[in-house]
């Protein structure tokens, strides 16, 4: 039962309350995740990837496409890494730099990983909200056809897809972004089902606001909190994922790369003497994964003290 | 006692039985011809990429595939080491006057593995069974290709199976007619689809006769063990009319799609034959000298131009081809890119083919600088270039590590000596396939190997009417020439003159001509490599003992 | 109860028919056909062909048909590819190979997960604490594709106590390696989530009191503690196992076990339509019926969980 008007402006204030609430639930947050050392560390481990990433081509001495003809098929012996030759983490099987095809990798990876939680953040979000809001019959309906998507074996379609419409970066984030959204939009209508009954909700809907607007205005900014946290967490994953997939070969296609990619060359050859092939796309590869699973942690620590 | 395996001549055969007995017979047993000490155990394990559609001799159509069928069924005609015809099941055949109808004499004393004797009625009924649409076989066309009286109408439908030109005329009498004389004919049975078949088999099990406990052939094997893309065992077949001389008792077959994993197993001892992946074989023949080998092989890599109307204006023009074509260091994609022994190609037909001498193509005997300096000229003059119009090139190449090797290197040298941008495509197979046929490319890769070994199994695909000309390249003097050449004397100066055109026109840019790179055990022996097409029969293979 | 499952049953049948018509549209969309080769096959041959496989019928009655095959008889119709063999019988092949391998990943994954995780949760802060987290760290990021190729190089190259691909029938050493560069990164998630749990669950008041009350740790671990731990876990294993048929593609490619991972990769790239439907068909299924397994064990360890 909605409460009368006569009530209404007393939760008005509730809601701002809430909302004051809240801000200072963000400060309690952000206090206890800077106390988290790990997750501290991996944030500032975050940033100078990206700024690897982003930067790091200005340090290459070479385009990451360029051929050096006089070291394709002898890379074992005239790829080794050096500072001399500018080839800083040594080249592939086709005389290219490693460096730089390594900063190109780490962007296309993150990239990859962010798109993908991205997608599953705007569409997740909304949906599972939209579901739980609205409730009854839609939210059956809703969320029975999550559970019949989450059914499908989608790794096997987007292979199906990559297969059939060609390999395109496009593609790959069309797929990656089918299956991302899914576990967020249940994620989203569990959280959403306790926000509903909360007062401020409450005043809004008998205040007459557009079921839309409350959903915008007053549903989604509360989910923002876990919603973060499973994007987070959902980086490293997109990331694993498109390496399975350039393991396939039907990743980001030459002469472009990705860690995957680079990752996967390289231990098809981790017994021909070319160790850093699959080691410096690796330890990127790593690295980001642990750096972003630890900020998550701390992140959800922060942001749900009573796990703790 | 040497005996020349090669003479097959029915006197000889009871000569080779007594040494083979007697070789079966002794305790450390010895090669019969070379006298090496032979290992006590004979087996060979080799690695495929992939699994093989079929094995039905009648429907095979894949490299892999044929390797097994001509290990389990034996033809009218067998290649010897060099690739030059023996006799198989046939002793021999007589031609007549016309060239139109051949006469195969089989040998008396050839079985199925059941112990049923292999009869002229069996090819017919193989043959017959492999041209009737209602088996569908993807080698249908290949009974056409045969020349076959009424090949073509049964191969459509058209007429019913049983006019096929092939009678068996008695048991050990076949005669095949042909609708035109094929010089060649006699080296085409000795191909997997026309292997013999034993109906009785085929009509008690259906499809599933190809299973091992189903399966009767007549070959120097028989199947073992079949499970689909993991292994296919083969052992010796006592019924088999020169058993006593094979000397290899099991073969096994192991599907391993990850060559680099395919290597690792072979140096630790698990295979005695696999592929060398590509850019590895300088390292593998330094370390295992023995062991890594290359031997030519009969086929081209080229790539295409779309000549279509439709397609982009800048490929219609000659000079930017030729520049396009100049533009690549083949010596680089061979020695560099490759590594495995390929040659660079300036002519299409394969430099190894049988009676084909390689032209002098200006281009091939200039330096890469002069071609660079030529390339970049031609591209001007046209009008493209740094100084031009800007010139983009899309290119498209089937899925593959190796032809993404070549792909990349050619787009850095048209970028670095041309400054034409080039973006690179890839498709998987089927895709790729049908973008080409329908010329919906504008450059694309291309790779033909030998039917038969003769150059006009490689410059009938420059033919207007080719149905494998996927540029479009329509030529009429080139057409001429390879009509001519099917009749001449000595075809060589059509040959040369067509190399000539191609070498103008570039329709198609030939870039290397194939090497067959493989690590072999250093113990096994007999391998065919002077063999072009690389047909080898495992009962010519023998495991040496180690010293 | 009953009724819970039966309602996911009733959505399973949906589900399964929304799949079989997907992958159909998405394959009869693709570009090039089952039959294309690089020798194009002359149009009459590429007739019989397609006759022979019903590639010549309108859409709607190719889809009904196989619809119908598959819902009455199980029948998946012939194999495009592979000329002899029928879609079940490349899938009654490569199947149990799947299963047993995945069976027995999927116990290492678990048995060993959840020990090292109890483990480390009960010595916690030790060095076999550190060990355990250590270990499970860096598996859990290791792709299967790089471990494979070690996992070759170190047991078969170098010590040559395993063979280093195969199946052979499913001979155990054949199934090791195979099983280790599956389970390992699944280890080592269930070892975390299990020792996180664990911690939470120690740290709860009944297991405070058991202790106070003097139990021994090892029946306060074993009767109290264990069941709740295992929650989280629980719900991982869904998950788990949808990852692990995914990697079933890497392990058959890398250890060539001749899986259905391999035949699908397999015909996916050479558009044999049959195949492709009928295992993605099966994966559905299984992963379905999984997560109701899931659910209902979830169900009747927590009884709080009502449906």
């Amino acid at each position: 039962m909605y409460p009368n008007k006569a009530t209404v402006e007393v939760l008005e204030q509730a809601g701002h309350m809430a909302e004051v609430r809240g801000r200072s639930l963000w400060a309690d947050a952000r206090s206890r995740f800077l106390k988290n050392k790990a997750a501290v560390a991996s944030m500032i481990v975050l940033l100078l990837v990206a700024l690897f990433a982003l930067f790091g081509q200005v340090f290459a001495q070479w385009e990451r496409d360029f051929i050096d003809f006089s070291l394709i098929g002898s890379n074992a012996r005239q790829g080794v890494p050096s500072f001399e030759t500018g080839h800083y983490f040594g080249t592939d099987a086709s005389g290219r730099d490693l460096y730089a095809r390594t900063v190109q990798g780490t962007q296309i990876s993150l990239m990859v990983g962010l798109v993908g939680a991205m997608v599953a953040v705007i569409v997740g979000t909304l949906y599972g909200a939209t579901a739980g809001y609205i409730g009854g019959r839609t939210d059956n309906l809703m969320m029975r056809t999550v559970d019949i998507l989450m059914s499908i074996p989608f790794m096997f379609v987007l292979i199906l897809m990559l297969v059939i419409f060609g390999r395109s970066i496009f593609m790959l984030f069309l797929g990656i972004g089918l299956i991302s959204w899914l576990d967020m939009a249940r994620i989203a209508r569990g959280q959403t089902l306790t926000i509903k009954n909360k007062e401020f909700v409450e005043v809004a809907y008998a205040t007459g606001v557009h079921p839309a607007k409350i959903i915008l205005r007053h549903i989604v900014p509360n989910l923002l909190g876990i919603v973060i946290v499973y994007a987070t967490l959902l980086v490293p994953s997109m990331i694993i994922f498109e390496s399975f997939i350039s393991f396939l070969g039907l990743g980001v296609q030459e002469p472009n790369t990705s860690l995957g990619a680079l990752i996967s060359e390289g231990a098809a050859n981790v017994n021909n003497q070319v160790p850093w092939q699959l080691g410096f796309p690796l330890v990127f590869f790593v690295i980001i994964i642990f750096a972003f699973f630890f900020v998550g942690d701390g992140l959800r620590d922060a942001l749900d003290p009573k796990d703790r | 006692m040497t005996l020349t395996r090669k003479l097959m001549a029915s006197t000889a055969t009871a000569l080779i039985l007594t040494a083979g007995t007697a070789y079966a017979q002794s305790e450390t047993a010895t090669h019969p011809e070379t006298g090496e000490a032979l290992a006590a155990t004979q087996a060979f394990t080799y690695r495929v990429l992939d699994e093989s559609p079929s094995i039905d001799p009648g429907l095979v159509e894949d490299v892999d595939g044929s390797e097994i069928v001509r290990d389990l069924f034996e033809g009218l005609m067998n290649q010897d080491a060099l690739g030059q015809l023996v006799p198989g099941v046939a002793t021999g055949y007589e031609v007549s006057d016309d060239n139109l109808v051949y006469t195969f004499t089989l040998r008396d004393d050839a079985r199925w593995s059941n112990g049923d004797p292999v009869t002229a009625a069996d090819f017919e009924y193989a043959w017959k069974r492999a041209a009737d649409p209602a088996t569908a076989s993807p080698y249908q066309w290949y009974m056409e290709l045969m020349s076959l009286e009424n090949g073509s109408d049964v191969v459509s439908g058209d007429t019913d199976p049983s006019e096929l030109g092939v009678t068996a005329v008695d048991d050990t009498t076949l005669e095949v007619r042909l609708s035109e004389p094929l010089p060649y004919f006699p080296q085409m049975v000795t191909h997997a689809t026309t292997f013999p078949v034993h109906q009785a088999t085929i009509e008690e099990f259906g499809d599933d006769w190809t299973r091992p406990e189903n399966m009767v052939s007549n070959g120097a094997y028989v199947l073992t063990e079949w499970v689909s893309q993991e292994r296919l065992v083969r052992s010796r077949n006592d019924q088999y009319w020169d058993n006593d001389n094979t000397i290899i008792d099991t073969v096994t077959r192991l599907v391993i799609p990850d060559e680099n994993v395919a290597l690792t197993r072979y140096l630790a001892g698990e295979l005695d034959m696999t592929d060398v992946p590509a850019g590895q074989f300088p390292r593998l023949s330094e370390e295992y000298p023995d062991q890594a080998v290359s031997v030519p092989e009969a086929c081209s890599y080229y790539f295409m131009f779309n000549l279509r109307d439709d397609a982009p204006e800048a490929f219609q023009n000659a000079d930017v081809r030729q520049a396009l074509s100049l533009a690549i260091n083949r010596d680089v994609i061979v020695e560099n890119v490759l590594a495995g022994g390929q040659e660079p190609a300036y002519t299409f037909t394969h430099w190894a083919t049988a009676g084909f001498e390689t032209p002098d193509i200006p281009m091939a005997g200039m330096t890469q600088d002069e071609r660079n300096a030529m390339a970049q000229e031609l591209l001007g003059n046209a009008g493209y270039g740094p100084d031009g119009e800007p010139l983009t090139v899309n290119l498209v190449y089937n899925t593959s590590e190796a032809h993404a090797a070549v792909a990349v290197a050619v787009s850095q040298m048209w970028k670095q000596t041309l400054g034409v941008e080039t973006s690179l495509s890839n498709q998987e197979w089927q895709t790729f396939l049908e973008a080409r046929s329908n010329g919906d490319f504008e450059v694309a890769r291309g790779g033909w190997c030998a039917d038969y070994n003769e150059a006009s199994t490689f410059l009938d695909l420059m033919q207007s009417g080719s149905g494998y000309n996927d540029s479009k390249f329509v030529n009429e003097e080139v057409d001429e020439l390879l009509s001519e050449a099917k009749t001449a004397e000595n075809p060589q100066a059509n040959y040369d003159r067509v190399e000539e055109i191609i070498a103008e026109e570039t329709p198609i840019i030939p870039i290397y001509h194939y090497a067959s790179v493989f690590m072999l055990n250093d113990d096994l022996k007999g391998w065919p490599y002077e063999n072009f097409e690389q047909n080898w029969y495992s009962r010519e293979l023998y495991v040496t003992a180690d010293e | 109860m009953f009724a819970f499952i039966a309602r996911r049953l009733a959505v399973a049948v949906p589900t399964l028919l929304i799949l079989v018509i997907l992958s159909f549209i998405l394959m009869y969309t693709a570009p090039g056909g089952p039959f294309n080769s690089e020798r194009p096959l002359p149009p009459e041959v590429l007739a019989n062909i397609n006759a022979k496989y019903g590639l010549d019928q309108p859409f709607w009655k190719q889809i009904a048909t196989y619809v119908w095959g598959v819902t009455t008889q199980f029948d998946f119709g012939p194999s495009f590819q592979f000329t002899n063999r029928s879609v079940n019988d490349i899938i009654a092949q490569g199947f149990p190979v799947t299963l047993t391998y995945g069976a027995y990943s999927f116990l290492v994954a678990v048995l060993v997960g959840v020990s090292l995780g109890v483990a480390a949760a009960i010595k916690q802060n030790t060095w076999l604490d550190y060990l355990a987290v250590g270990i499970t760290v860096g598996a859990q990021v290791l792709p299967n594709f790089v471990l494979g190729p070690i996992l070759i190089i170190i047991f078969t190259l170098w010590l040559g106590w395993l063979p280093g691909g195969g199946w052979n029938g499913g001979q155990w050493e054949y199934v090791v390696l195979p099983v280790i560069a599956l389970s390992t990164s699944y280890m080592a998630s269930i070892a975390r989530i299990t020792r996180s749990s664990m911690l939470e669950t120690l740290n709860t008041n009944f297991i405070r009191t058991a202790r106070a009350k003097g139990l021994s740790t090892g029946r306060v671990i074993w009767k109290h503690a264990l069941k709740p731990t295992m929650l989280p876990v629980l719900s991982y294993l869904g998950p788990a196992f949808v990852g692990m048929i995914t990697g079933s593609v890497v392990v058959d490619i890398i250890f060539s076990t001749g899986g259905i991972g391999r035949f699908f990769v397999n015909s996916a790239f050479n558009r044999d339509y049959s195949v492709i439907m009928g295992i993605t068909i099966l994966v559905g299924a299984l992963t379905i019926f999984f997560n109701l397994l899931v659910d209902v064990l979830y169900a009747w360890i927590d009884p709080k969980i009502r449906y």
